[in-house]
């Protein structure tokens, strides 16, 4: 499958599922159906699971009950570098212990494509070099990430994921350190892969980006309480200023609602 | 990992050549290159033969598996813990095997006990160290290197203790083996059969390998079961640090130094740089040995100070010099 091809239709879903966070009592049951062409967001206070969530979604955690469903095959059934070719995610950390290049690092990406004695060819070169340049980090291929910048990098870290290539994105934040054109490029690239049959699955912080670009929204309150649902449904004044503890002002701004915290 | 790998491979086989070929031409009696090349096409004379091919040949080709087993060890340990500063060494196997060895020396025994014990050692110090590091279930690299630093202090305590209370014709011996020795290394064929195997083992591995370098949760969102791969590389790290051992004593800074050397010269894809580690380390224990054997002629040097007084200088100048 390449990044220019129509992916098939999928479905990542959840079924009872309680992820678990140390010290949280009682969890509030999930039962999600992430589609072909969505865009989710994630909000939530700090503290309230948003990271454990997508790290239970990639497999890379246990859940403390219940069950995931790849086109209703049990997640758990797959083999891990079959689930890597579907699902794929960007940390919102990073830990560089040896020195690696943009592109070196782009290209780690194809991992899961590869059989083991596989060296990366051209395809997978010029792979990773579309993937950096739709990202605007391609003239940095050369350079050593270590040196890059916090957005840079957060640019470099998508592109890893664009090579990659899989039908189901899971970002941590991935508006993370950019300015505000990097954040609307990515955005949009994100909305882009969605119109083209991937699936988006993020978490933000920035309320109006949510507002602006997802059409489906997942609420996390830092009790474990949870709701989703389309996003004009979920962008509610009340359930907002509930969630954040924090009481917002509303405006409309180009049809969408724009939200401000107020002072007090 | 978009380097070409065929030409620094094949530039460090033929240095590893030249400097295996120099190795056997240099002694009490010197033989040229030529004839070097002559007896080992199977022609020359008796007397260079028998130099060659029995006295010096052996002693040559234990230099190179040695420094490519520690070599190779201290890459894989340093991409398992994410750590430069990680070696066979620095983890306390070294220790474990000296122990073991200085043991069987107190004992009054010789030869293939002394091996012997020195491999029992390094495998107990490396099940000690993993077990400890592993405690109740958290596993992380700070706590694996810290314990192998801890348990290798101790060994240090032990060894000590051991030469403090040994009767002094025996020190000699002890002292020389403590420093590495491949004086008596007269078997070089198990620890290149370790040195071949594992390469041929792990060099397929080293695109996950290179994925794992980035952190184990990148590793694992890639597709890798971080967990076996972890397990499997520190008993292949350990099994060729005791072979080594087991060889020539505990020689120092080859898993340190020479992984860095060509890291900082070639990149860090563990598939060049593992095969690359097998013949740089190679080549260079068998230079310092010839040093070893020249310097102070008729009297020999243990190669374990060789390399220190070269890799320690080397080393931190590359250091020094890079970005």
């Amino acid at each position: 499958m390449s990044g220019n091809q129509r992916p098939p239709m999928q479905t990542l879903s959840t079924r009872e599922l309680v992820i678990d966070i140390p010290g949280r009592a009682d969890g509030y049951p999930l039962d999600l159906a992430i589609k072909s062409g969505q865009v989710w967001g994630v909000l939530g206070p700090n503290g309230a699971g948003k990271t454990t969530l997508l790290h239970t979604l990639a497999g890379l955690r246990s859940p403390r009950a219940g069950a995931l469903f790849l086109n209703d095959v049990p997640t758990a059934k797959l083999k891990r570098r079959a689930l890597s070719q579907q699902l794929g995610l960007v940390f919102q950390d990073r830990q560089d212990g040896f020195p690696a290049t943009v592109l070196e690092t782009a290209l780690i990406g194809r991992h899961p494509w590869l059989a083991p004695w596989q060296m990366e060819g051209a395809d997978d070169l010029a792979m990773a070099e579309r993937s950096l340049e739709a990202l605007d980090v391609l003239h940095l291929k050369n350079r050593l990430v270590s040196t890059l910048s916090g957005g840079e990098r957060q640019r470099v870290a998508i592109a890893t994921l664009m090579t990659q290539s899989p039908h189901t994105w899971l970002l941590d934040e991935p508006t993370n350190h950019l300015d505000l054109h990097h954040q609307v490029a990515v955005m949009k690239l994100l909305t882009d892969r969605a119109a083209a049959g991937n699936a988006i699955f993020m978490c933000l912080h920035d309320l109006n980006l949510a507002a602006r670009w997802c059409d489906h929204i997942l609420l996390m309150y830092p009790n474990g309480e949870t709701c989703w649902g389309p996003a004009e449904r979920m962008l509610v004044p009340n359930a907002l200023e509930r969630l954040y503890n924090q009481q917002l002002a509303t405006v409309e701004v180009d049809g969408a609602p724009f939200f401000v915290p107020k002072r007090d | 990992m978009i380097r070409p790998i065929t030409l620094p491979l094949t530039v460090l086989a033929v240095a590893g050549l030249i400097a295996m070929v120099m190795s056997v031409g240099i002694g009490s009696v010197a033989i040229a290159p030529a004839d070097v090349l002559l007896v080992f096409l199977g022609e020359g004379s008796n007397l260079h033969r028998t130099l060659i091919l029995e006295l010096r040949l052996p002693r040559t080709l234990s230099a190179f598996a040695t420094g490519g087993l520690l070599a190779v060890a201290g890459a894989l340990m340093q991409v398992l813990l994410r750590n430069p500063l990680a070696d066979p060494y620095v983890l306390g196997l070294s220790g474990g095997a000296a122990v073991g060895a200085l043991l069987a020396m107190l004992a009054g025994l010789g030869g293939a006990v002394i091996s012997g014990s020195a491999f029992a050692g390094a495998m107990l110090a490396t099940l000690m160290v993993f077990g400890l590091a592993h405690g109740t279930g958290s596993w992380t690299p700070s706590r694996l290197l810290l314990t192998g630093v801890v348990v290798a202090a101790g060994w240090g305590a032990v060894i000590t203790l051991m030469l403090a209370i040994s009767p002094a014709r025996e020190l000699p011996g002890m002292l020389y083996w403590l420093m590495g020795d491949v004086s008596y290394a007269r078997a070089p064929w198990p620890g290149l059969g370790v040195l071949v195997l594992v390469c041929a083992l792990v060099v397929p591995l080293g695109r996950s390998l290179n994925v794992l370098a980035r952190g184990p949760m990148q590793a694992a969102a890639l597709g890798i079961s971080v967990r076996p791969l972890e397990w499997l590389i520190y008993i292949l790290a350990s099994l060729l640090t005791a072979t080594a051992v087991t060889m020539a004593g505990s020689i120092g800074f080859v898993g340190l130094v020479v992984p860095h050397m060509l890291r900082l010269v070639l990149g860090n894809d563990q598939r060049l740089i593992l095969p690359a580690c097998a013949l740089a380390g190679g080549t260079l224990l068998v230079l310092a040995d010839t040093l070893a054997r020249v310097v102070i002629a008729p009297e020999q040097l243990p190669v374990g100070v060789i390399t220190a007084l070269l890799g320690v200088p080397t080393f931190l100048y590359l250091l020094y010099r890079s970005r």
